[in-house]
């Protein structure tokens, strides 16, 4: 057990957990600057937060411990994740367990719980986030999860330290066909996941187009503040994996402190450039109708069998 | 003498006890005395489990049991499993069957049940322990009996548990007839009737007999697993059932389907050609989806578990059909890694289905109610009863730290790594195999967060639900030992490791899974994979503790005050206004419209002054099994008609049946002298 991969882990989970508020914030401001707003600042988020933190805590009537437990639940799967993804170094004690199935398997427990949550409350706008979130996650889940297989074949294992460290050394593998299938079959679904447009819109202030938004309407205070951390951290984290799995450069694959600091310095631009042009490109979306995603679905599994197929076919001789 | 032959003549013992016991005509001594006697059967049977999993072998031949043949028994590394989760279960279920019963001795608590409950326990541990072909037909069909006698207890109440039990009995048996003949057959090539002589004489059977066996086999052990297409008797049976036995059923005697299909497949037949495991893994992704598909459907919450069990068989036999594709493909170590994947499925399964069972039988006991969208609010008056469903909810989604995640893990990593076995098939199948096995667990994921959240919490939408009360303390010890089961077998799944090795041996597997003391691993040739539950949960509950003391950092009054539903500022809102079961799946409903075909009616009655005016809207939606409707129906339909005409030969009058029996007795006459 090495000093820096120890740091590697902890550094990981605070990145995530300090940077997640700036990285929303980041993308508002470029959304704000494209439309031609003048918008609120990077930091605006993390204000946000801290404003909500220092709010009474409110329990509503008739509302039972799974709405008090989501949100600390949701902020520990991704807190968990951020720990186990190789961010920054593919070196760290937590190594050997980072499995890929755990970590999509983890997100899915944060849905679940907030669906519940969403159920808990009673109201209407509550159990219709909690269903159309299910709904979307489980057309999700079969289309990460071959994504997912399609990238452990070249490495021949789910340990996701391994798939990293295979690409950093074997860059062609990034460039191949499969590879390209399977980052465009993950990117969709990581959309999916995160409620982005143009599944579902972050920003809305009509209950009934809401997904995630209507899950949450009960909570307020820190309960809330929590969830925003949450849904915040699982962004990152999502952009993060992305960038770690198919831009790996950078990423420490030793224990050495020179190059856990380039490694931190890599994944913050990495994760903000790719961030950037999300919301650069959400300027350009509308929202799917609710019942036009699962196409949207089904295309992106398609691409991710293809990449299974191709990457069989195509290593096969 | 031998512990395995102990503990099971103590179980048989017990069960003989149990139903003299459930003759007793005072009610009260005979629910406890014959639930003892039970659970004591249980027990015993867990006992002979665990001996035959650390290693111990046991057989019995008592010539004068059965006429010609005599009963074989025999217990090995593969029935081992099986005999443990049974007994184990058997005596979960038998101590909250003691408190399930109702006062009145009517229904599920009439004598007949308490009869036949111990004998239908003690059919679940011998099948397993069968070893010839007379003895493994006769438990089977016993066990069969019995638990269509237990179908049949509520059959004097309602009218749906009569249907059910024709549906149940007619399947069954078609399934027995299928067995007999296949087993029939390979007995007959095989020159003998023992497990033994078949193993002997299978290798000498030509290959079309073999596929025959194992066709006819499989057909009737896929029927009794709830493998769709032939699963249409489980989502109707299971439900009616009362509710320890829909969990006995659920979670031990399906699973004898799978056992069927190893022990005749893998044991005795020793392998087989490939388009045999594809066509298994067919049947099993199947049954996966739209086992979960039916679930999501269904607002029955009885039926919804009926219907997730069609889908875990499913996975099961997907495991097992890629063993087979793995073995005749010669890769021995993915062969066992499948397989030892697919009976750890069967040991979780039967932990969390048993645990969901029996707390859906406490709140049907609570609340009259088998209706999710009636239901509501029952953790503020159930709480240890939701608590316990959420154990098994969160065994059977498939996701950490529950023990349905273990065991989907190992799947989909013996798929993954099956990969490295080559061919075109296998570059095609698995990854769709892969695929399916990730949508079905999806689909689980909603349907248990719909049983669970619409089921359990928010606020009651009917006066049944809000007078529900907290079940006896029987019945909650019943589900505890089932929870800890669950927990046990999601934190340390690797105490399982020897025993699956075992029984992955005789199938015929060498190289063993690898399932160690803290976690699980798959290792094979280079390639690794590494999961350790119990560090999963210590990371989730620091992180949970961390995230949940947050709030405190900043803000040093953490005192929660209780506020008004905010509901988008429209006022507290009624419990009519709460999503229901029918809603949620909605969205689901319209996304598999093609698969699922729901029938949809409105109808609106106008006032009788204007056309323009609406009195009533009435608006039904049924959603029906659609392959009942295209595979049963048109069957059905041509016997009665087949039916239908042959009246037409019986006429009523004498003379012609008397010249129906010469014409017959002619007929046989000249067949014989001609010597056909």
């Amino acid at each position: 057990m090495s000093g820096p991969g120890i740091a590697a882990v902890a550094a990981q989970v605070a990145v995530v957990t300090a940077g997640a508020p700036l990285l929303a914030g980041l993308m508002r401001q470029v959304r704000a600057r494209l439309e031609g707003r003048a918008g609120a600042g990077i930091a605006q988020p993390w204000r946000d937060l801290r404003k909500l933190l220092r709010k009474e805590p409110i329990t509503p009537v008739g509302t039972g411990p799974a709405f008090r437990a989501a949100p600390a639940l949701l902020v520990a799967t991704t807190a968990v994740t951020a720990a186990l993804v190789p961010f920054l170094s593919t070196d760290t004690p937590v190594g050997r367990n980072a499995d890929v199935i755990l970590v999509v398997a983890l997100l899915a427990l944060g849905t679940v719980a907030l669906a519940l949550a969403g159920l808990d409350s009673g109201t209407a706008f509550g159990g219709m986030g909690a269903s159309r979130e299910m709904t979307i996650a489980a057309l999700v889940e079969p289309t990460i999860l071959l994504a997912v297989f399609a990238l452990s074949i070249p490495a021949r294992s789910t340990n996701l330290p391994a798939i990293v460290a295979g690409a950093v050394e074997q860059p062609a593998r990034l460039a191949s066909p499969a590879g390209l299938l399977a980052t465009a079959a993950l990117a969709v679904a990581v959309l999916a996941e995160t409620g982005r447009l143009p599944v579902d819109n972050p920003a809305t202030h009509l209950e009934l187009t809401m997904v995630h938004e209507a899950m949450v309407l009960e909570y307020a205070g820190p309960d809330l503040a929590l969830v925003e951390l949450g849904a915040q951290m699982r962004l990152t984290v999502l952009l993060g994996l992305l960038t770690s799995v198919f831009a790996p450069w950078g990423i420490a694959t030793g224990p050495s402190w020179a190059a856990l600091a380039v490694a931190l310095a890599v994944f913050v631009a990495k994760t903000a450039l790719l961030g950037a042009a999300l919301a650069a490109g959400e300027v350009f979306w509308a929202k799917l109708r609710l019942f036009r995603v699962p196409e949207l679905l089904a295309g992106s599994f398609l691409l991710a069998l293809l990449a299974v197929t191709a990457s069989y076919f195509l290593s096969g001789e | 003498m031998n512990p395995v032959g102990s503990a099971l003549g103590a179980a048989a013992g017990l069960a003989g006890c149990g139903a003299l016991a459930g003759l007793l005509p005072r009610h009260r001594a005979r629910t406890v005395l014959a639930g003892v006697c039970t659970a004591g059967t249980g027990a015993a049977g867990a006992a002979a489990g665990i001996a035959a999993c650390a290693g111990d072998r046991w057989s019995l031949v008592l010539p004068g049991v059965l006429p010609l043949s005599g009963l074989h028994l025999a217990v090995d590394g593969l029935s081992g499993p099986f005999l443990t989760t049974a007994g184990i279960v058997i005596a979960a279920v038998a101590l909250y069957g003691t408190g399930y019963v109702r006062p009145a001795g009517t229904g599920e608590s009439a004598r007949g049940v308490q009869t036949v409950l111990p004998l239908f326990a003690l059919t679940l541990l011998l099948v397993p322990a069968a070893a010839s072909v007379s003895a493994f037909l006769m438990l089977w069909e016993l066990m069969a009996l019995a638990s269509l006698v237990l179908v049949l207890a509520g059959h004097r109440e309602r009218s749906a548990v009569r249907e059910a039990g024709v549906w149940y009995a007619v399947m069954t048996h078609l399934g027995l007839v299928l067995l007999l003949a296949g087993l029939a057959r390979f007995a007959a090539g095989a020159g003998g009737q023992t497990f033994t002589d078949l193993r002997a004489g299978a290798a000498g059977l030509p290959g079309g007999v073999r596929s025959a066996v194992f066709v006819l086999t499989t057909v009737a052990f896929a029927s009794k697993a709830g493998a769709v297409p032939l699963h249409v008797w489980l989502p109707r049976a299971h439900p009616e059932a009362p509710s320890h036995v829909s969990a006995l059923m659920s979670a031990a005697m399906v699973h004898l389907g799978l056992y069927g299909i190893v022990r005749v497949g893998f044991d005795l037949l020793g392998g087989g050609p490939r388009w045999w495991w594809l066509a298994l893994m067919g049947a099993g992704g199947l049954s996966a989806v739209y086992g979960m598909l039916q679930a999501a459907m269904a607002s029955d919450l009885k039926r919804l578990l009926a219907c997730s069990t069609s889908e875990n068989t499913g996975l099961m036999l997907i495991g097992v059909g890629a063993a087979g594709l793995f073995a005749d493909a010669h890769h021995e170590e993915l062969a066992a890694l499948a397989l030892a994947a697919a009976l750890l499925h069967m040991v979780n399964h039967s932990a969390f289905k048993a645990l969901l069972f029996c707390a859906a039988g406490s709140v049907l006991r609570a609340t009259g109610l088998r209706d999710l969208d009636r239901m509501g609010g029952l953790r503020a008056r159930m709480p240890l009863t939701a608590g316990l469903f959420a154990v098994g909810a969160l065994g059977a989604v498939a996701l950490p730290p529950g023990n349905g995640f273990v065991s989907e893990w190992l799947l989909l990593q013996s798929l993954i790594h099956g990969l490295a076995v080559p061919g075109e098939v296998t570059s095609i199948v698995l990854p769709l195999a892969f695929a399916v096995i990730a949508l079905s667990a999806g689909l689980a994921a909603a349907v248990f967060v719909k049983a669970l959240g619409v089921g359990f919490f928010a606020r009651p939408r009917s006066d049944r639900a809000a007078g529900a009360e907290e079940s006896p303390p029987a019945m909650l010890a019943g589900m505890v030992l089932l929870a800890v089961c669950c927990a046990a077998l999601a934190l340390v799944p690797g105490l399982l490791g020897p025993a699956l090795d075992r029984a992955v041996a005789v199938a015929g597997f060498r190289h063993g899974a690898s399932l160690s003391g803290t976690g699980i691993q798959a290792q094979l040739d280079g390639v690794s994979a590494r999961l350790s539950p119990l560090w999963v949960v210590a990371a989730l509950t620091a992180a949970t503790a961390a995230a949940a003391g947050l709030p405190r950092l900043v803000r040093r009054r953490p005192r929660r005050t209780r506020a008004r539903l905010w509901d988008c500022g429209g006022g507290a809102p009624t419990p009519r206004m709460a999503y229901t079961a029918t809603s949620f799946a909605e969205p689901l409903q319209r996304v598999f419209d093609d698969v699922v075909a729901p029938e949809q009616d409105v109808d609106v009655t106008p006032v009788r002054e204007s056309a323009y005016l609406v009195e009533r809207v009435r608006y039904r939606q049924r959603v029906p099994d659609r392959l009942e409707h295209r595979l049963y129906r048109p069957v059905l339909a041509g016997l009665s008609h087949v039916g239908a005409a042959a009246r037409r030969l019986a006429n009523g009058s004498a003379h012609l049946y008397v010249g129906y029996g010469f014409c017959g007795l002619v007929t046989v006459l000249l067949a014989l002298a001609v010597g056909w």
